[in-house]
């Protein structure tokens, strides 16, 4: 299949996002990584390797289902790609499992990555058991409470996770924590980033190791509809890596409306919200150039959403640029609306949805689709991960 | 054109202090009685932080001096003001502003450096600006303002790069002494740093070295004097100002103790 992906410039830039502004101390690190990727990504034995893994060890292609009783309800066609099948749980091993054969190929030994949600810190620390290489996860203290289960797990696969104690000590401080260690660290290290953020090469290498899922799409679309092309593909945004995956290889097919779900926690305008396309401006942070949640005099506003996976003040560049070009549309979603959500999934369809994934199902009212329009969810990941949460909000859910 | 920095460096030749505070820090408006008292302690630079929400390179006490000087009031506007007139009292020490870029950006690049011009500022430190943003975008207004940048080396800098920076500058480089964010602990073996040290010296580069990151103390400062022009003290200097009723005291007390 053709690749239809607007690169980004060779600094790193979709237009005016993206970049790489980093203290030097990170400059040979990632300067190595850009030197270095696009060329271990196209060598065969990398290849070879890393689809036999997703094959055999994720369980890829994960299936696309087609949603009747969902479908039913919204008079249009869903269906849902079912990343929630990957092994671990979530779409994220995809580019962790890319990464640690980057990682090897480098020559390094010791991993470290931030979570918000959990899900990339397990499936960093998988790959790293599976690898043999020393972990470090960096979570926030808060999100560790809220997502106790993955941090039992990631403990259980041998990572070490150390808290996160500064700022709103959620995603954002971590990935503070993560990159602070990559300074102290800058030889043996390699920093698996587990979204489209960060400095340049990192938006594009996530995209591109998560882009197996809209190559998959594709493909199944065909098989199932007739035709290659949906009408729409949804998914949510904290920095959005899923995002990033699912649209990949539709960015250059105009026909395909794109919608990106940000989390609006209590409101956009009530001051707890993480909707960065609509409260964010362009700015620096982890990096690179995005839009970004700050004050007017450029320090980081501190977002929130009852979802820990998406509750980051920035988004990542490619996001920044699709949303300021119009190229996606982009929607938010409360975390009541996700919860409900949440509950609709499971009784219509007997699929427990992630709450991060849960705001892309709630955003299905509101896209205008009509009977014939064929709409791809990409279903993120699963719930198991929310019970707590879920239980706590038992009045809003069941 | 010859500014404060280059002076200062030709008056003195060696053995000179940086010293880094964060400027709203312990309180609000102790700025500028902290310029007046470390410039009259005998600090040979000095180095006012604007504190940032999310300071990449920097270590646990910075992050926590930015945190209480943002709660404090302090921002570039404020900041600003306060420096009006400084060069009135502290007329010959130079004076650099050290931050994050985003702050900086949201001021407004060529606001900043007017500003910073007309305050009296002769250098500007930003960790996160890339080397081909300021060529491309910076190098121009900051010329204009005879502000001059400071680039960050480190162990893992390739010598071409530092050639690259060299040329950049007309100010100093700062040696960044080892892996670690500011105010860590120096965990290097001393042989693999002077190593490094004496590479970058044997490079004949065109502006002097200042050492920075882990220098705390009288012993540590002569230490990195032997490599280098001089050295930079930030974290340590924050600690002593941490809970103190008087800061410009403080502040004496503690440069005289690194110079005694």
């Amino acid at each position: 299949m053709s690749t239809t992906y607007q690169q980004p410039t060779e600094r790193g830039y979709y237009g005016q996002f993206g970049g790489a502004f980093i203290p030097e101390m990170l400059y040979p690190n990632v300067e190595e990584l850009r030197q270095q990727y696009l060329d271990i990504l196209a060598d065969p034995a990398f290849q070879q390797e890393y689809q036999q893994l997703l094959r055999d060890y994720v369980g890829r292609p994960t299936p696309l289902f087609e949603a009747k009783r969902l479908s039913a309800k919204y008079n249009t066609r869903v269906y849902l790609k079912r990343e929630d099948l990957c092994h671990t749980g979530a779409h994220k091993v995809n580019n962790t499992v890319g990464q640690i054969l980057l990682a090897k190929r480098l020559g390094k030994t010791r991993i470290i990555a931030e979570t918000g949600a959990g899900q990339h810190g397990v499936a960093t620390a998988t790959v790293c058991a599976l690898m043999g290489m020393q972990c470090i996860v960096y979570m926030g203290e808060i999100d560790m409470e809220r997502q106790k289960p993955n941090v039992y797990r990631m403990r259980l696969l041998g990572a070490e996770v150390r808290a996160a104690l500064s700022g709103s000590r959620t995603l954002k401080d971590a990935t503070n924590e993560a990159i602070r260690d990559w300074i102290g660290n800058p030889v043996d290290t390699h920093y698996i980033i587990g979204s489209v953020v960060g400095p340049h090469p990192y938006p594009d290498l996530v995209a591109r190791l998560q882009a197996v899922i809209s190559e998959e799409m594709r493909k199944q679309l065909l098989e199932k509809t007739g035709s290659e092309l949906p009408n729409y593909v949804v998914a949510c945004v904290g920095g959005g890596s899923n995002a990033a995956g699912a649209f990949y290889h539709f960015l250059e097919e105009p026909s395909v409306k794109l919608v990106a779900v940000e989390a609006a926690g209590h409101g956009v305008n009530s001051g707890h919200s993480a909707a960065t396309s609509v409260l964010g401006k362009p700015g620096i942070i982890h990096g690179s150039r995005t839009l970004l949640m700050q004050d007017e005099d450029g320090q980081i506003t501190e977002p929130y959403s009852l979802s820990a996976g998406l509750d980051y003040p920035g988004i990542g560049p490619l996001h920044a640029f699709l949303a300021d070009s119009g190229r996606a549309q982009f929607i938010s979603i409360e975390d009541e609306d996700a919860l409900r959500a949440v509950a609709e999934l499971s009784r219509l369809e007997g699929i427990i949805p992630a709450l991060e994934t849960a705001h892309a199902l709630a955003a299905l009212g509101q896209l205008g689709a009509g009977p014939d329009d064929v709409v791809v969810v990409n279903l993120s990941g699963r719930g198991d991960k929310d019970l707590e949460t879920y239980l706590k909000y038992a009045d809003t859910i069941l | 054109m010859q500014n404060r920095i280059q002076q200062a460096f030709q008056k003195k030749g060696k053995n000179l202090l940086n010293v880094y505070f964060t400027a709203g820090y312990p309180r609000l408006h102790d700025t500028v009685p902290l310029i007046k008292s470390l410039s009259m302690a005998g600090a040979d630079l000095i180095e006012i932080g604007m504190p940032f929400s999310d300071p990449l390179a920097d270590g646990p006490v910075i992050q926590a001096s930015s945190t209480a000087a943002l709660q404090n009031g302090m921002n570039m506007r404020v900041l600003f003001q306060q420096l009006e007139g400084i060069r009135e009292e502290v007329t010959e020490t130079p004076i650099l502003l050290m931050g994050y870029l985003n702050p900086v950006m949201q001021f407004g690049v060529e606001n900043f450096c007017r500003e910073a011009a007309a305050a009296g500022v002769d250098g500007v430190i930003l960790p996160d600006l890339p080397l081909d943003d300021y060529v491309a975008e910076y190098q121009e207004l900051f010329r204009r303002y005879n502000l001059r940048p400071v680039f960050l080396i480190t162990p893992q800098t390739a010598p071409e790069r530092i050639r690259r920076i060299d040329e950049l500058t007309d100010s100093f480089l700062y040696l960044v002494s080892g892996p670690g964010t500011t105010g860590g602990a120096n965990t290097q073996a001393e042989g693999v740093q002077e190593a490094y040290f004496q590479r970058i010296e044997a490079m004949n580069l065109r502006n002097p070295r200042l050492i920075g990151f882990g220098i705390g103390d009288k012993a540590s400062f002569q230490r990195a004097c032997q490599y280098a022009e001089g050295a930079i003290i930030g974290s340590a200097l924050i600690r002593a100002l941490e809970g103190t009723d008087d800061a410009p005291a403080a502040a004496t007390r503690f440069v005289q103790l690194v110079l005694a």
